[in-house]
């Protein structure tokens, strides 16, 4: 905890540092050839949540967790030779949770997998793009660690405008190559072993996506987004502490397909009604070959008391069909091929709504002229198998 | 019970073909002068900053991602 405070500290003075280099004088026609603050994001959160259908205890059990999340980015921009722009986006996130479930893992001590654990990802991109054919490229790399997981992403992407500049086609391939520690609930551990300093086998997880996006403005209130995805997962897809409950009692492992495909396919609106109302609609339909079919939809309405303050209400509708490799506690019988009690996979719906809070005044917040906005928002989450969540997120911009 | 379930199906859909029928019939050329209100920070057609954790954890408690700038791989969420 204390490291995660020094962390968290560390990232700020970070931020306070490059803030100090001031930005220069600018105009719509200048193109600054040195380095250049452009802006720096840090987005806070606690997350909180609560349940009976644990996967760790098969299905059964407090799903009971709490998430302490910080990360900042920092994004600055040259011009080169050709007056193409180059920016480059430095991000650290950090995560700290305690989790009941992971504690189950094993009960006899406190050092299991993780029941409580921090997780770090940084990540680095860079995007070029040249304002006058409209067309964007852009790469980046990203590292995420914990103690039984780590996962190391690397992306390319490209996007291009219409001639007159009022669609944009964008395209992104993205692999991440994970590991995942092969911890076993300590039924089954053979050879004994555990405990955060022991050497845990681990087996690959690897996830290659292309997306696809068309951006359109229908006309001066309306534009839409079109975005289509293919994600294919290949490795050990299942978690190794997750245990399952046979019909006849017997404790197994969760096993799930080696691979996977998920198709998720989206459409964005947003509408400018009026200068004191804005509505954002946002539905996806997703399907997978684990027979997971999903319907998302989103409305958030802005209402903006001033041009610079507003508060957003939004509501969250989700359902989804249950994999078929699932069943709930002492459900599955040995001939089933692939099991799992995770709840995650089964059938149910769920609402989430809370509202939001934004205020981004020309002087700067709370007159702090770096400080560029700053955004409040808190979500409740219920699912119809009775797991609930509560997130509160605030997101400072410096600019 | 089937047709409220095969109705409320539908729902779902009925955004998506709205917002495909205004794609296709409404688009009118938006010079560069006229884009105030499509320029307002609230108008990008991209999740929030805010919204960064939550959709981690909506990737990590449900069966579908992807398509929202949120995550479709890389680290646990095992928990």
């Amino acid at each position: 905890m204390k490291k995660l405070f020094l962390s968290v500290i560390g990232m700020y003075f970070t931020m306070l540092a490059a803030l100090s280099q001031g930005n220069p004088k600018t105009d719509s026609a200048y193109k600054p050839r040195k380095l250049t603050f452009e802006e720096a994001n840090l987005v806070s959160s606690y997350y909180r949540q609560d349940g009976n259908n644990s996967a760790v205890t098969g299905g059964i059990g407090s799903e009971k967790l709490t998430d302490l999340s910080n990360s900042i980015d920092l994004k600055v921009y040259r011009y080169d030779k050709r007056f193409r722009k180059h920016s480059f986006i430095g991000e650290l996130g950090i995560d700290h949770y305690t989790s009941a479930s992971s504690d189950k893992i094993d009960p006899h001590t406190i050092s299991s997998a993780s029941h409580a654990d921090t997780r770090f990802y940084p990540s680095l991109s860079w995007t070029m793009e040249n304002e006058n054919k409209g067309s964007t490229i852009g790469a980046g790399l990203s590292l995420s660690t914990e103690f039984d997981y780590s996962s190391f992403g690397f992306n390319i992407n490209f996007s291009k405008k219409t001639k007159n500049k009022s669609g944009e086609f964008g395209a992104k391939l993205q692999a991440y190559l994970d590991r995942v520690s092969l911890i076993y609930p300590i039924e089954l551990r053979t050879g004994g072993g555990g405990g955060e300093d022991y050497d845990y086998a681990t087996t690959p997880r690897n996830t290659y996506s292309l997306d696809l996006s068309w951006s359109q403005i229908i006309n001066q209130r309306l534009q839409v987004m079109l975005d289509g995805e293919v994600v294919y997962q290949k490795g050990y897809l299942g978690l190794p502490f997750h245990r399952v409950y046979f019909d006849d009692n017997s404790l197994h492992i969760e096993n799930l397909p080696s691979d996977r495909l998920k198709i998720p396919l989206s459409i964005r609106a947003n509408y400018f009604i009026s200068d004191k109302f804005i509505l954002r609609t946002w539905y996806r339909f997703y399907h997978d070959d684990w027979n997971i079919n999903s319907n998302t939809l989103q409305l958030e309405t802005v209402v903006k008391f001033t041009p610079f303050l507003s508060v957003t209400p939004f509501y969250r509708l989700y359902q989804q069909t249950a994999a078929k490799s699932f069943a709930p506690y002492r459900v599955h019988t040995a001939a089933d091929t692939y099991y799992t009690s995770n709840y995650d996979l089964s059938k149910f719906n769920s609402n989430f709504f809370g509202a939001g809070f934004r205020i981004a005044p020309p002087n700067g917040v709370l007159k702090i002229q770096h400080l560029n906005a700053l955004e409040l928002r808190y979500g409740h989450y219920q699912k119809t198998n009775g797991m609930n969540s509560d997130i509160i997120s605030l997101n400072l911009k410096f600019k | 019970m089937n047709s409220a379930r095969s109705y409320a199906k539908s729902f779902f859909y009925i955004p998506a073909f709205i917002a495909a029928v205004l794609y296709i019939n409404s688009c009118t050329p938006v010079k560069e002068y006229q884009k105030n209100k499509l320029n307002d920070a609230e108008m990008k057609l991209s999740s929030r900053k805010v919204e960064k954790t939550e959709l981690n954890f909506q990737s990590y408690r449900e069966g579908a991602s992807g398509a929202n700038g949120g995550k479709t791989g890389g680290g646990c969420g095992c928990n």
